[in-house]
């Protein structure tokens, strides 16, 4: 019998990519440390190796569903998908991070540390089947997150920045312990297959739903999705640029999945007692990024509202309740993650010879300075106001097919509606690029840079071609929660 | 003629073309010319392919042609194309009027030269695809971006207020169109296809379109799913059109936007408008486009009326030819929603007519634009002393533009009234007040630009038309003539798909009417 990497790691195969990636990150620690902070290039690409050797342990696992420890993690196809995106979008934040840090003195291996630590978290988090298992996770993430937005102690705003998260991060795990104890009390289990067939069997009683509501602040304001979005703007202002780029992707990807499998592992048989919180949610953050947007002069404040009206769209899918519904939140943050990440390479490199800058109108006539990062841009900026045939439209059309599949309509609507008003943001900027007076050129873009722009360009505008595999995939994932 | 796709090698040309564009290295005098003459020979060779598409097309099939069907953009939807002879005419009129909007922008465009032709290829390509998709989500793709291109060429080569009207242009457009992604939506939720043809198939009882009334939000909706799913579209549609009180939009762009961009705005984009009334409105919601025809007729009549008299008050040369426009269109949705043979006959020609005779009219403007760089009626005067040649185009251009017979204008304004006639007589009546309106904006116009005495300075040096603005303008003349004289080409082709699309649609109301008869008995 041939010696299989499966049954030799035996059941333990399922958390062999955190393994890797934890054990490797205790490496990168002590390198870093002996190295006493030189050979940056080499810690970067092996902070960037690690994550995607993760994932591609993650890919060659297979199509099964595998639970571990008693039932309290789990690895199935949607996690599996969704760990994958996430450690992608990590690793190109990673690589990203290179060129900004190096030039303004941030670098220091700690900080790779802390996101290998921090995507750790989040993939327990995604794979998290147990209460304990998800605040684990959340803690673990949270943690190496407060600390990387600080992480220019001598920027006040960056200070401000990791002080205003850390605090609200830590009322937010508050509420989320406590609707925990209360599901506890009123269930009896913490794991979420026991959850739900307790509450099946019992009936939704006050306590569950009481519990349910203060479990969701604690995961909504892991999206940041209004009313618990207040944190968002600053700490995408404040922190570090190659901070704000991982906090626009990973973290939500991860968050994203982990309500999908708290909703529909734990609570599938009250979908309708969520579902007005889900829908509530969602119409005031697609408002309000729709709004808050148009005054902002800060690109990276401004990137802050519009990442919150899109997890205000990504919830219009999960409101919907169905497995169509899930299906296009994973497309919806697959789409979301290859966007954004884009733009921030184009954010990254507002740079002239003084140092970075962050003003939306420092983009002035950037068609004349540099054609190619300005139609990239514009190509991303008309995908996030999801005009088609780009990547943004099909996003915003299976969220909304299964919104109106589910007789949302009002839902439907109104996202429509805000998707208009939040297009006349994305159009300022595309304004600026190409009808403006030409303002000082940038330095050149940073090789890592432009790589990352140009494939999420090509992946934003030739979407058409992948579609259907794309499809395929999340129906895949989509399917595994509904067995 | 199937097995090769032919629809999909004339959408797909400009696009291989914008490609070549984009390799062309340099940014000097020679890229420049290259990119110009890329362009011309691209759309040039795309117009004869696409009549190869005129050439092979069966008259007498009701049905669609050249059909090209592929499954691989998932589940939802499918590259689904093919043409009828609602449709056919105007890929042709869009691969027509393209190579003389490249040749117009031959000198006027300086600036970003291959950007600004990749552009209009880009367009070119999305708008052939609105013609031909038979499929509705690839329909609102092609539908939509087409903004992406147009805003750039409003915002990047306009002028002095083109932020405002870019930015007017796309958010108006893009308002109306949302709504009807949501009627697709619902559409395809209903049927659980979006298949045209599929949607099209389906007759009185079978549809999944009801009118039964329904409750919604605490209205009651009397004309039940197909009323709301035909206001969606119609939302989308009048913006595009641009319908009355909808169009404001759209002398702002004509305005700021380069000779070339209004060319296009007025031959082919907003035809989409039209196209899309008699694609989707009338055949899949016969019943609710029955109800609705009256609305469309007061918002058609105040159209020609109205803009009529605002036209007969402007200023800027180009501002008037837009809202004769928004009066010309209006002939086209009434004709449209009598729903009888002359009606959207009159309707379909009207819109291949206004294509030809909108874009010479800019295009005449764009001559004398280039030389003064002024479009203000009162900058001009007297032009027939040094130009007789541009006055003899400009003054058939204007009859055409009035209707007068032997010219195409007349032919899609006298069959439109004529089904106007017989569905309503007072809309009719209202409407040819529209034709004598036409003529006294257009012809005062020519009185001022072109006749009087030659006073102005500044004009005394203004040369003739040159060997490229004849070759622009005089396959326009020829057409222009020739469709007037010789209507029976165009209403051939049009005319078993029409016929078809009627029949159905008379049995729709009546299976509708004898339902209600039932009712109330």
């Amino acid at each position: 019998m041939p010696i299989s990497t499966a049954s030799f790691l035996g059941a333990y195969n399922a958390v062999l990519p955190e393994a890797i990636l934890i054990i490797g990150t205790m490496f990168l620690l002590m390198a870093g440390a002996f190295l006493k902070g030189k050979n940056i290039l080499l810690i970067t690409l092996a902070a960037f190796v690690l994550l995607v050797l993760a994932a591609v342990f993650l890919y060659m696992q297979g199509d099964g569903s595998n639970r571990l420890f008693s039932g309290s993690y789990i690895l199935d196809p949607f996690a599996r998908l969704m760990k994958i995106v996430t450690l992608i979008a990590a690793a190109l934040a990673v690589i990203m991070s290179y060129d900004f840090m190096s030039k303004a003195n941030l670098w220091k291996y700690e900080f790779l540390v802390l996101i290998l630590l921090a995507t750790a978290g989040m993939m327990v988090m995604i794979s998290a089947n147990d209460l304990m298992a998800l605040y684990l996770g959340i803690e673990l993430q949270s943690l190496a997150l407060y600390v990387i937005a600080a992480f220019n102690v001598n920027s006040e705003r960056s200070s401000e920045a990791g002080l205003k998260y850390f605090v609200l991060g830590a009322l937010s795990s508050g509420m989320l312990l406590y609707g925990a104890s209360l599901i506890y009390g009123f269930t009896g289990a913490t794991g979420f297959t026991e959850i739900a067939s307790s509450i099946k069997t019992s009936g939704p009683s006050l306590g569950v739903v009481f519990g349910l509501s203060f479990l969701l602040v604690g995961l909504v304001f892991k999206i940041s999705a209004v009313p618990f979005h207040m944190w968002t703007p600053d700490v995408y202002e404040g922190s570090p640029t190659p901070v704000t780029t991982f906090f626009s992707a990973a973290p939500k990807i991860a968050a994203m999945a982990m309500i999908v499998r708290v909703l529909y592992g734990a609570f599938p048989s009250i979908t309708p007692q969520w579902q007005q919180i889900i829908v509530f949610v969602s119409i005031a953050s697609m408002v309000l990024g729709a709004f808050a947007a148009i005054g902002q002069t800060n690109i990276k404040r401004l990137m802050a509202y519009s990442s919150i009206g899109h997890m205000g769209f990504a919830l219009v899918g999960l409101a919907a309740g169905t497995q169509i519904g899930v299906q296009s939140v994973v497309i919806y943050m697959i789409i979301y993650a290859i966007m954004t990440l884009g733009t921030f390479a184009c954010i990254l490199a507002m740079r002239r010879d003084e140092g970075p800058v962050e003003n939306i109108n420092d983009l002035a006539g950037l068609a004349k300075n540099d054609l190619t990062m300005a139609f990239l841009l514009a190509m991303l900026m008309f995908s996030l106001a999801g005009i088609p045939p780009l990547a943004g439209f099909f996003g915003k059309y299976y969220v909304l097919l299964a919104a109106i599949e589910a007789d949302l309509v009002p839902l439907a609507i109104i996202g429509v509606l805000a998707s208009v008003i939040g297009t006349y943001y994305y159009l300022r900027i595309i304004k600026i690029m190409f009808f403006d007076e030409a303002a000082e050129a940038f330095v050149p873009m940073h090789a890592t840079l432009r790589t990352v722009l140009l494939a999420s360009g090509l992946l934003v505008i030739g979407f058409l071609a992948y579609i259907g595999p794309l499809e395929a995939i999340a129906g895949a994932a989509a399917k595994s929660l509904f067995n | 003629m199937n097995n090769w796709s032919i629809l999909s090698v004339v959408t797909f040309l400009p696009l291989l073309g914008a490609l070549i564009i984009f390799v062309i290295p340099g940014n000097d005098q020679i890229a420049k010319n290259n990119a110009r003459m890329a362009a011309l020979f691209t759309t040039i060779f795309t117009f004869f392919v696409s009549l190869l598409i005129w050439f092979y097309f069966d008259n007498a099939n009701a049905g669609f042609q050249f059909v090209e069907k592929y499954e691989w953009l998932g589940k939802n939807f499918s590259y689904h194309m093919g043409v009828d002879g609602i449709s056919m005419l105007f890929v042709i009129l869009t691969t027509f009027v393209m190579p003389l909007s490249i040749l117009a922008s031959w000198d006027s465009i300086q600036d970003r030269v291959k950007e600004y032709m990749i552009a209009f290829l880009v367009l070119e390509s999305l708008m052939i695809g609105v013609f031909c998709s038979l499929d509705l989500l690839l329909f609102y793709v092609f539908f939509e971006a087409g903004l992406i291109p147009m805003f750039l060429i409003i915002g990047v080569w306009g002028g002095k207020r083109r932020v405002y009207a870019s930015f007017k242009f796309f958010l108006y457009t893009l308002l109306g169109s949302v709504l009807m992604l949501l009627a697709i939506m619902a559409m395809y939720g209903l049927a659980g296809t979006t298949d045209i043809t599929k949607l099209l198939a389906y007759d009185a009882s079978t549809t999944p379109f009801t009118t039964t009334t329904i409750e919604f939000w605490g209205m009651t909706i009397k004309g039940g799913l197909q009323t709301v799913l035909w206001w969606a579209f119609f939302a989308s549609f009048a913006v595009k059109m641009p319908m009355w009180p909808v169009h404001t939009w759209l002398p702002d762009a004509h305005v700021e936007a380069p000779t070339a961009g209004s060319v296009i705005l007025a031959a082919i984009l907003l035809k989409m408008g039209g196209y899309g009334f008699l694609r989707f409105s009338i055949p899949m919601f016969p019943v609710a486009s029955d109800t609705f025809a009256i609305v469309v007729f007061v918002l058609s009549c105040i159209a020609i009326v109205y803009t009529s008299l605002v036209a007969l008050v402007q200023e800027d040369i180009k501002k008037l030819i837009a809202y004769s426009s928004v009066a010309h269109m209006g002939f086209v949705t009434m004709g449209i929603f009598t729903a009888s043979v002359q009606g959207i006959q009159g309707g379909i020609f009207q819109m291949l007519s206004h294509g030809i005779v909108s874009a010479a009219l800019f295009l005449c403007i764009g001559v004398v634009y280039d030389r003064m760089h002024t479009r203000e009626i009162a900058a001009y005067g007297g032009l027939v002393n040094r130009m007789p040649l541009y006055a003899v185009f400009f003054m058939i251009f204007t009859m055409a533009n009035v209707g007068l017979p032997g010219t195409s204008g007349f032919v899609g304004e006298f069959l439109s009234l004529v089904g106007a006639y017989k569905a309503n007589s007072w809309v009719a009546f209202v409407a040819t007040f529209g034709v004598i309106l036409s003529a006294a904006y257009a012809l005062w116009l020519y009185r001022r630009v072109i006749f009087g005495k030659l006073e102005k300075a500044s004009l005394k040096n203004i040369m003739d038309l040159n060997t490229r603005e004849i070759a622009i303008l005089a396959p326009l003349v020829v057409l222009t003539i020739l469709m007037g004289v010789w209507p029976a080409p165009i209403i051939d082709v049009t005319a078993a798909s029409v016929d078809q699309l009627l029949n159905n649609y008379k049995d729709a109301i009546k299976a509708a009417h004898d339902a209600a008869q039932l009712a109330s008995n």
